[in-house]
């Protein structure tokens, strides 16, 4: 008998879900998770790159307290376009369309996600949303703020409300497919060996997020319904004259905003949590802690969302019962920071970027965590909701912490996405940058807003034009910050280094697989034996060797 | 009988992985459904509380007759549909067929009839908006409810004309064959989103239609 | 630039209590991240990989420090929230005692209405070391009426009245900002508190034209408007008097009672089917358009001054 092998072409590039199909129908057409997350991304990028345009507006504007760059409807614009884009066409969909389409299956080891077709429908709907809320910006905009209140929404707005809340309401429906289908699959599909307690905490964080976007996204859906129907038919349902009630309006809408930034915050601690150990090269501490607190954050973020109306005009009583859950809500974060940090202990701490933008995530997460104590005394609340301390807290927790861990994850997946490595100087650069541009812009807004500076303020009086100037300097630094990631992750796709395998010798499943994976992931399901992040514990005082 | 093999998609083990996510897929996107139409119950619950007189006279503007007869159709169709759907567990495509021809006639049915409830609300001029008229006190009250009874049944029928849809397109294939004892996953889901629309109905008519009705025996 | 500071200057009784809080806050929390940035540049340095150092026994968890570093955290978030809800309580409950004035919030000014008929745009002057209460609406969209002096604002809304109250404690001029967005001009939509002295606040008050006060002019429109031609004070005519109203509890058609406050009292003017008293036919026709948001106010001081409680 003879034994014959396969011929052996040399030079050829082994075959990955990036070659295995050429031609864009099989990118438009595709229903692989990897693609359809890589398609994400070109997406999300560009709705930054937009949001961060109306955001550069809205701050080049603040120079000065006359505003002299912008009509104020111009400037109601740009900021409502900011927040538009950055909260729904952004932040939301962020991490857990790109990195979690496109992990998630490889690290429970399966082929691909639940249902694929409804995935690649998902991306569809985000870009069709996206659409309309492009069409709002050539039609004249949206001035109602990202938040919508009525009645001036639904009443006495007269720009494109109907259109913007179209937009959002139909992506919405593209969080709800992804939420469905990240549910299922870690329930359903998991590899033999991998009980719930030996998965990787990015997909708990993912799995809570499911539930939040599930329950929540659908009451926001209603709520811009609702507002389009009053604007078409005058029906009276937020308009007092007609018997209406705008406060409804503000329960439904922050019965999901609230949720929502747990939706946007979770992933990102599900990020960290795999950053932290890759780069302490050790299991994480309180992993069950870390797991079910993020569970904890899912329920009881939905009991919180009056701590947005202690101004309101709702009671007393509300205010107070909302006020100590908010207070309830802060502890599983807690446990999460304190958790990261013992991590560290004991570790074999590497400093590449990713690891940078963990730390950098450590510490501005909580202080945008702290502050949202401040936010939670209902007594000081009434001093400084609608002023900047609020646009400080928020930003500190959606920017300094979602996007760090963003960039973070995208750094440390990328050799994993591509199979191209970055340029590591460039990327420590550039986190640097970023932390150090975002603090000076909103640190600033801390002390404005307790000084009493509202927020949508396009005008405003001298003496807070120092913070101003020093917020709009920094969001400079942070601008360039961004924008270097972008240049040095493009370029590394044509002169980047080829990536091995498990460039960072990190632990987990993805790292099993080719750089970048195959089309199908994996050729025969693994079996998982081991908890996760195990890595070998040091007998010994000695440095470990090797990388 | 035509061979029949279990139909799985290459990323599952085995049909009965498959059966397992359909299920909670399904589930979960009714779980959504079930938000959906909370906020709009939300609303309803408020200015009920507020306005009990407006909404009590509301209610009685709307056609007891007419709702109850389609009430009585959503749950017949949903017994058409349980059937359906037991029909194709057991191999019987005849029945299947008929079935799922029944269960589309009776959906049918009901969006005619609310149809024609709908024809007069406009002719009474009970549309909310500024041809809205109502005589008597609490106008702006009725308004709100009959704007909330247009929201909350309009959403309805769209997800009743979505069902009738959907099941059109899998009678055409189980007139093809398509579903047998071992492929009927895709008709128990829409059985389970077909049920999920009458439950919703089941509470949307009396909230909605029987306010403060009596039955007043001879 | 003058004094810089982190703070505005605390002009109101509830000033220095909303800066306690604040303060321990800030302390709290730079004691925690300076905690948390220790551990980290510690850990970070000492564990860095290069370093040679006893990495043996590593603890993967530990109930002991979860439930503490849980716990403890916890109880000082209730002693915040304990404290805090005093204050917030202490906030929303206005003296009895307290002087009321009108306010008016419309895109884009705040019309002020003292009730001895002084009426101000954009600015509000009050006396010092007394309780004031804003009763406050909006004739369009929500605005918020905020004094950073004072460290209070309150939402303004349409269709309802909602209450802001505060004891000025310093003369001074201090901002006051419109602090929900409400449309084109909102960052404009801003003015200044006046906050004097007793003397100072009478002197001020009956300088200028005389102008009717707040329940003259509500008597004025009362009998302009045909209202006295149905709510009789003798009791006998379609609608009930209205002497002693304000204040008590009103039996309604249909069973039930309600407390007549301002908001009733507004409601009766503009809907008066919502809720008819008990003996009386629902015939009264509604003022809505017919009567400003002003004039409703100044009809609900009127009828306020027919009862015997202020």
């Amino acid at each position: 008998m003879t034994v014959s092998s396969p011929p052996v072409k040399l030079g050829k590039p082994s075959e990955n879900y990036l070659n295995w199909a050429y031609g864009i129908k099989s990118w438009l057409l595709t229903t692989d998770h990897k693609r359809i997350g890589i398609l994400y991304l070109i997406s999300i990028t560009a709705f930054f790159a937009l949001g961060g345009v109306a955001a550069g507006l809205v701050r080049l504007d603040l120079l000065t307290p006359q505003g002299d760059l912008l009509t104020n409807d111009n400037y109601n614009k740009a900021f409502t376009l900011h927040g538009v884009i950055m909260v729904f066409f952004f932040l939301i969909p962020s991490i857990p369309a790109t990195m979690g389409n496109f992990f998630i299956p490889i690290m429970i080891g399966a082929k691909d996600l639940a249902f694929p077709r409804l995935n690649l429908a998902s991306w569809y709907v985000y870009m069709i949303g996206g659409l309309f809320t492009l069409s709002v910006v050539v039609l004249g905009g949206v001035d109602t703020g990202w938040t919508f209140y009525t009645p001036y929404s639904s009443t006495y707005a007269n720009t494109a409300v109907i259109l913007a809340a179209v937009g959002i309401f139909t992506a919405g429906f593209s969080s709800i497919f992804t939420a469905i289908n990240f549910l299922v699959t870690i329930h359903k599909m998991r590899a033999p060996g991998l009980t719930w307690f030996r998965l990787p905490l990015f997909v708990w964080a993912h799995y809570a997020t499911s539930i939040i976007i599930l329950l929540g996204t659908p009451v926001l859906a209603i709520t811009l319904l609702l507002v389009g129907v009053e604007r078409l038919f005058r029906i009276g349902i937020f308009d007092p004259a007609l018997g209406g009630d705008p406060i409804l309006f503000q329960h439904l809408f922050w019965f999901y905003s609230h949720p929502a930034v747990y939706i946007m915050v979770l992933p990102s601690m599900g990020i960290i949590s795999e950053l932290i150990t890759a780069f302490s090269r050790r299991r994480i501490f309180g992993y069950k802690a870390i797991a079910l607190s993020s569970l904890a954050i899912a329920l009881l973020g939905f009991l919180v969302w009056g701590h947005h109306m202690f101004v309101s005009g709702q009671s007393v009583y509300a205010g107070l019962v909302f006020s100590i859950l908010t207070y309830f809500v802060a502890i599983p974060s807690a446990i999460k920071v304190f958790n990261w940090t013992a991590t560290l202990y004991k570790g074999t701490i590497i400093y590449k970027t990713p690891m940078l933008y963990a730390m950098g995530f450590i510490g501005l997460f909580t202080i945008g965590g702290l502050t949202g104590l401040f936010l939670g005394a209902a007594a000081v609340d009434v001093h400084v909701t609608d002023t900047y301390f609020v646009v400080a807290h928020f930003h500190y927790v959606m920017v300094g912490a979602t996007i760090m861990a963003y960039l973070g994850g995208l750094h440390f997946w990328w050799p994993k996405m591509t199979g191209r490595m970055y340029n590591e100087s460039w990327g420590i650069s550039s986190a640097i940058l970023i932390f150090i541009g975002f603090n000076l812009t909103f640190l600033p807004q801390f002390v404005m807003g307790y000084m009493g500076m509202p927020r949508r303020y396009h005008v405003y009086p001298e003496e807070f034009q120092i913070y101003h100037v020093a917020s709009t300097a920094g969001s400079t630094i942070m601008a360039v910050g961004y924008l270097l990631p972008l240049i040095y992750l493009t370029m590394s796709l044509f002169v980047g280094k080829k990536a091995e395998d498990n460039p960072w010798g990190a632990a987990g499943l993805e790292w099993t697989t080719s750089s970048p994976p195959p089309h199908d992931n994996f050729a025969e399901t693994p079996i998982v034996t081991e908890e996760a992040y195990a890595y070998p514990e040091t007998k010994t005082a000695e440095v470990p060797s090797g990388a | 009988m035509a061979h029949k093999t279990a139909v799985v998609a290459p990323y599952f083990h085995d049909i009965d992985q498959q059966r397992e996510v359909n299920a909670l897929g399904m589930w979960a996107f009714l779980a959504t459904e079930v938000m959906f139409f909370g906020g709009l119950f939300m609303a309803y619950v408020v200015y009920r509380f507020s306005y009990p007189e407006g909404f009590i006279e509301g209610s009685h503007e709307l056609n007891l007759l007419l709702g109850s007869i389609n009430t009585v159709i959503l749950l017949v169709s949903s017994f058409t549909m349980a059937m359906a759907v037991h029909s194709a567990q057991t191999d019987a495509k005849r029945k299947l067929v008929m079935f799922l021809i029944l269960t589309i006639l009776l959906g049918t049915v009901f969006l005619g009839i609310k149809g024609v409830e709908y024809y007069e609300k406009f002719a009474h001029h009970l549309v909310p908006g500024p041809n809205f008229e109502f005589h008597g006190a609490n106008g702006n009250h009725v308004q709100l409810f009959i704007s909330l009874y247009f929201a909350t049944t309009g959403l309805h029928a769209i997800h009743m004309i979505i069902g009738v849809g959907v099941l059109t397109y899998f009678l055409i294939k189980a007139i093809m064959g398509r579903y047998n004892s071992l492929n009927y996953d895709p008709v128990e889901m829409v059985g389970l989103y077909w049920h999920f629309v009458d439950i919703a109905w089941v509470f949307i008519f009396p909230l909605y239609y029987l306010i403060e009705r009596y039955l007043t025996l001879g | 630039m003058d004094n810089f500071s982190f703070f505005p200057e605390q002009a109101s009784t509830m000033a220095a209590r909303i800066d306690s809080i604040y303060f321990t806050l800030v302390a709290l929390s730079i004691l925690f991240a300076t905690l948390i940035a220790v551990f980290l540049v510690y850990f970070g340095i000492r564990y860095r990989r290069s370093a040679k150092t006893d990495r043996s026994n590593i603890l993967y968890e530990s109930m002991a420090l979860e439930f503490g570093w849980s716990f403890i955290p916890f109880l000082m978030a209730m002693g915040i929230f304990g404290w805090s809800a005093f204050v917030y309580y202490d906030i929303n409950r206005p003296p009895d005692d307290a002087l009321e004035i009108y306010v008016i919030g419309k895109q884009w000014m705040w019309q002020i209405q003292h009730p001895l008929g002084k009426s101000e745009i954009n600015e509000l002057h009050v006396p010092i070391n007394q309780p004031v209460k804003l009763i406050m609406t909006s004739q369009d969209v929500i605005h918020s009426f905020y004094i950073p002096a004072f460290r209070l604002k309150q939402d303004v809304l349409p269709g309802r009245y909602t209450t802001l109250w505060f004891q000025a404690t310093q003369p001074g001029e201090y901002h006051l900002f419109c602090a929900e967005y409400c449309g084109t001009d909102h960052s404009q939509m801003i003015g200044k508190v006046v906050a004097m002295g007793q003397q100072e606040y009478e002197r001020w008050l009956s300088g200028n034209v005389a102008s009717e006060s707040m329940v003259d002019a509500g008597k004025r429109l009362f009998n302009d408007n045909g209202c006295s031609s149905c709510h009789l004070a003798s009791g006998t005519g379609i609608g009930p008097a209205l002497e002693g109203v304000f204040g008590s509890e009103v039996q309604l058609e249909g069973g039930g009672t309600v407390l007549a406050d301002e908001a009733y009292l507004r409601e009766s003017i503009l809907d008066p089917q919502a809720k008819v008293v008990a003996g009386h036919q629902p015939v009264m026709p509604s003022y809505q358009g017919v009567i400003s948001e002003g004039g409703v106010l100044q009809l609900v001081a009127y009828i306020k001054s027919l009862s015997n409680t202020q």
